[in-house]
C-alpha cells in the first residue's frame, strides 16, 4: 500500500495562521501523494504538475476552512480530485467515457474472461510493458470511478476516508470501487491472455 | 432455472469487493470460501482481481515526485524547501 510517512504532526493552529514553516511541512509531507494521485487522474506529467500546484495554492488560501473533521491529507486529496476533475472537464472535447468492456446485469458486474494469469512470474507482471499498459487501462475508467479506485486501492485510504474525499456516501464509493476493480481486471486479463498466447506459439 | 452453484457464483460476485477487503461477516465469508474450494472460475476471478489491485499498488509505490517538479512547487508557493525531505 502506498503510504507516506508522517514524521512530525503538523501544528494546525500555525497552519491556519499561514505560518510558512508549518505550510512547508504540509507540502513536504503530502506533495508526493498528491502528485501521484494527480498523475494517475489526469494521465500526463504536465497536467499533474498543474494540479499539484493548484492543490497547494488552494489549500493555502482556504486553510481556515479546514475544520479537522477528517485527516488533513484527506482534505488535500479532496482538493486535488476536484482540481483534476476540473482540468479533465476542460480538456474533454465532447468525448464521453463509456465503461466499455463491462457488462452489467441488474446492477451486477459479470466477468467476461476467466483466465488464470496469476501464475505468471512476478518479473513479468511488473515489466515496463505491463506498467505502461495498466496506466493506459486506468484512463479507460470514468473519471469518477478512477478517483474512487485511486484513493482506495492505490493511496490506501479507508472506505470512509475515500468517501469523505469524494463527498459521496460510503455505499456509492463501494459501487464505484467494485466497477473500477472489475473493469481493470478485465483489461489486465485481456492483456495477459494475449501475452500467454504469444508464449505458447 | 438457476442451480445452487450458479446462485453461489452470483452471491460471490455481489460481495466480491467486500470479500477481498475483509469486510464481510464471518458466516458469509465462510460460505464464500467453501464455494471457492469447488468453483475454479470464481477462484480465478477472486485471484486475478486481487492481483490486479496488487499490480496497481506496486505501480503506485514506484511513482514519486520528480525533484524538478518539487523545486517548482516550492518556488510557486514562495516556500523554502527544507533539504531534509520527510517523504
Amino acid at each position: 500500500m502506498s503510504k507516506q510517512t508522517h514524521t512530525e504532526p503538523i501544528d494546525l493552529e500555525a497552519l491556519q495562521q499561514r505560518d510558512k514553516k508549518a505550510f512547508a511541512q504540509l507540502v513536504n509531507q503530502n506533495s508526493n501523494r498528491i502528485y501521484r494521485l494527480a498523475l494517475k487522474m489526469v494521465g500526463n506529467e504536465q497536467d499533474a504538475e498543474d494540479v499539484l500546484q493548484e492543490t497547494f495554492i488552494k489549500a493555502y488560501k482556504s486553510i481556515e476552512g479546514f475544520e479537522g473533521r477528517s485527516k488533513i491529507s484527506t482534505w488535500l486529496y479532496r482538493i486535488a480530485v476536484n482540481e483534476s476533475l476540473m482540468l479533465l472537464r476542460k480538456r474533454k472535447d465532447g468525448v464521453t467515457h463509456i465503461d466499455a468492456g463491462i457488462k452489467q446485469d441488474n446492477g451486477d458486474i459479470i466477468p467476461r474472461q476467466i483466465i488464470d494469469w496469476c501464475c505468471l512470474p512476478e518479473k513479468e507482471l511488473m515489466s515496463s510493458e505491463v506498467r505502461d499498459h495498466i496506466r493506459k487501462a486506468i484512463q479507460t475508467l470514468s473519471d469518477a470511478n478512477r478517483a474512487a479506485f485511486l484513493l482506495r486501492d492505490v493511496e490506501g485510504l479507508s472506505t470512509r476516508e475515500a468517501s469523505q474525499a469524494l463527498n459521496i456516501s460510503e455505499s456509492a464509493l463501494k459501487v464505484r470501487l467494485m466497477r473500477s476493480r472489475m473493469q481493470l481486471r478485465e483489461e489486465l486479463t485481456a492483456f495477459f491472455k494475449g501475452r500467454m498466447a504469444e508464449e505458447n506459439v | 432455472m438457476m442451480h445452487q452453484h450458479d446462485t453461489d457464483c452470483k452471491m460471490i460476485l455481489n460481495n466480491l469487493s467486500a470479500y477481498i477487503d475483509g469486510e464481510l461477516d464471518e458466516d458469509l465469508c465462510q460460505k464464500i470460501e467453501t464455494h471457492l474450494e469447488t468453483c475454479q472460475n470464481c477462484r480465478i476471478v477472486v485471484d486475478t482481481l486481487k492481483k490486479t489491485i496488487d499490480i496497481y499498488q506496486k505501480d503506485g509505490e514506484k511513482t514519486t515526485l520528480p525533484p524538478d517538479v518539487r523545486t517548482r512547487l516550492f518556488a510557486c508557493l514562495a516556500l523554502e524547501d527544507d533539504a531534509s525531505r520527510d517523504e
